[in-house]
């Protein structure tokens, strides 16, 4: 009884989630880093595909997320120590995102249950990873918090509250500035429907972030022949030093 | 115009870079070193990377020594026997630096170190050419006074293994400019700098060498040693930034030469004391920076997935 129940249960939950899914779009699929590159902005646009009337109760809300590669990443605090400040602890965070944004219709807490953020890790709380920090410090999660300042002043974790547009209940859109001093790698963007707080639908996408051109250049030698590179860079300074002071010389004359 | 380095992993605008490496370069021709021990703070307070800053300031001072050493070459003051003897000792200091410099990395204090090297160095180097150049200004003003000998003979004339280094008239053993060439090294890839401001004091008061072959034989061993450096940097830790190089030594090439002429037309003296009040002022504003509590306590360092 109680098993049909609960089978009855996930059938409906599974009809649930299908009467409403997402097409998406984005600006750009790939991101080039090139010498001139100063931040980049996307747009990320979507629509609710129904087969059904648009169904009643709670009204719809969406969040997308745009995440970075993550990395793990060691915080350090300062101390002053003998009269001066010095890294004194430190803490290890398995994986924390080099850059993650949030933008959402409303205000996280009323749109989003705990559960489901659990479920689906959508709040930077969720997305980094610091399991057994407490034995590494004093008050660990004073340097997740401070993570998430730093990260935050470094524009790289932006929580856009509100900044999704919907409208009519099926058209949403909205964009995510990608700052100057990005990280290579795929971005994964993810998009959430929800509905009294549970996710309803919803879809991953990439985007390719690449250094290209001269940037690409310079970076593959830098980690793939670093004798050549850094042989090249002595060989530009010789030549630039000795190129000036020909060139004053012939000024001079 | 904003530029993005490959290396450093930051936007700058080209402009400043060029503008920083241009007064760098036109207080290095002035003064005669190589510039480093201002680039690398300066590059630190634009947000560069300080491992990338040190490792990128080396390059830059390679292209500003091979600028000053052709100038020196043409008037026969560089003592290339000395020259390589410090050299010997300079590319084990370098190498000592760079082990050094990658244990001090993963333990979290690199930062801490290179700032507590530059307060050091800067600031007890600055104080002794202020004090120097002090006493030497008021001599000139007061004639008639003693002048000091230029060779004294000290304990580093009592040392085996003697060399003749005929440029620079001197028949001494070659333990002390090896320690010299080994410290400068040290500090060359610790600091990103090339040492100048080291080595010069050092080869006069300690080598007792002609002040006329100093400078040229100073710049010859530094190019080689933040070669060197430039290199272990570029292949231990691939932090040298070849973009952020270029526009650091185009401004500074260009602004060590307008440098030079202004410096010619200053007095020895007064050219140090102001040499000695710009390094003084740099190593307190770091000492400021260790002493002061910081803005934000805490730092992040990003790593590598394994």
């Amino acid at each position: 009884m109680i098993r049909a129940a609960f089978a009855l249960f996930l059938m409906a939950g599974a009809g649930f989630a299908e009467t409403e899914t997402i097409i998406s779009g984005l600006s750009q699929n790939r991101v080039s880093i090139t010498a001139d590159f100063d931040g980049s902005e996307i747009l990320i646009y979507g629509a609710v595909k129904r087969e059904t009337p648009v169904p009643g109760g709670p009204p719809l809300e969406v969040i997308v997320t745009v995440e970075g590669p993550p990395t793990p990443v060691t915080v350090r605090r300062k101390d002053r120590v003998a009269g001066i400040w010095i890294n004194n602890a430190a803490v290890r965070v398995d994986s924390a995102p080099s850059f993650y944004a949030v933008a959402t219709t409303g205000p996280l807490r009323h749109i989003l249950s705990q559960t489901e953020d659990l479920r689906h890790q959508i709040t930077l709380d969720r997305v980094i990873r610091a399991v057994g920090i407490s034995s590494e410090a004093d008050n660990a999660p004073d340097f997740v918090q401070a993570l998430l300042r730093v990260r935050q002043n470094e524009d790289r974790y932006r929580l856009l509250s509100g900044k999704v547009e919907l409208l009519e209940d099926t058209l949403f859109r909205t964009d995510v500035v990608l700052p100057a001093n990005l990280t290579e790698g795929e971005y994964r963007v993810r998009l959430f429907l929800l509905r009294g707080g549970k996710v309803v639908a919803k879809q991953d996408r990439l985007i390719g972030v690449r250094k290209e051109g001269l940037e690409r250049f310079i970076f593959t030698m830098a980690q793939e022949q670093p004798l050549l590179y850094g042989m090249l860079s002595l060989v530009m300074a010789a030549l630039a030093g000795w190129g000036a002071s020909a060139a004053f010389r012939l000024i001079r004359v | 115009m904003q530029l993005y380095l490959p290396i450093a992993e930051v936007s700058v605008d080209a402009f400043v870079i060029l503008g920083l490496g241009g007064i760098v370069g036109f207080l290095s021709g002035m003064f005669g070193v190589g510039g480093g021990f201002l680039i690398t703070p300066l590059l630190f307070f634009i947000g560069v990377p300080p491992a990338v800053a040190v490792a990128t300031g080396a390059n830059q001072v390679v292209a500003s020594s091979v600028s000053g050493v052709l100038a020196q070459l043409k008037r026969k003051a560089v003592d290339f026997r000395m020259g390589f003897v410090l050299l010997a000792g300079g590319i084990g200091g370098s190498a000592a630096g760079i082990w050094v410099f990658q244990q001090m990395t993963r333990a979290g204090q690199i930062d801490l170190f290179v700032q507590l090297s530059y307060v050091l160095f800067l600031g007890g180097i600055g104080a002794m050419m202020f004090q120097e150049s002090l006493r030497s200004l008021l001599r000139t003003r007061k004639a008639g006074t003693p002048i000091r000998r230029a060779h004294t003979h000290s304990w580093a004339h009592g040392l085996p293994l003697k060399m003749k280094f005929r440029t620079s008239g001197l028949y001494i053993s070659v333990i002390p400019p090896l320690l010299v060439g080994a410290l400068v090294g040290f500090l060359a890839a610790i600091m990103g700098v090339g040492g100048g401001f080291v080595m010069v004091p050092a080869m006069i008061y300690l080598l007792g060498m002609p002040t006329k072959v100093v400078i040229g034989t100073s710049l010859f061993q530094i190019i080689f040693v933040t070669a060197f450096t430039t290199v272990m940097h570029a292949v231990t830790n691939q932090t040298v930034d070849m973009l952020l190089a270029l526009l650091l030594i185009l401004g500074g090439v260009v602004g060590a030469q307008i440098g030079a002429r202004v410096g010619l037309r200053l007095k020895a003296e007064q050219l140090r004391i102001l040499l000695s009040l710009l390094v003084l002022a740099v190593a307190m504003r770091i000492a400021i920076d260790l002493l002061l509590r910081p803005a934000e306590l805490y730092s992040v360092t990003a790593g590598v997935l394994p």
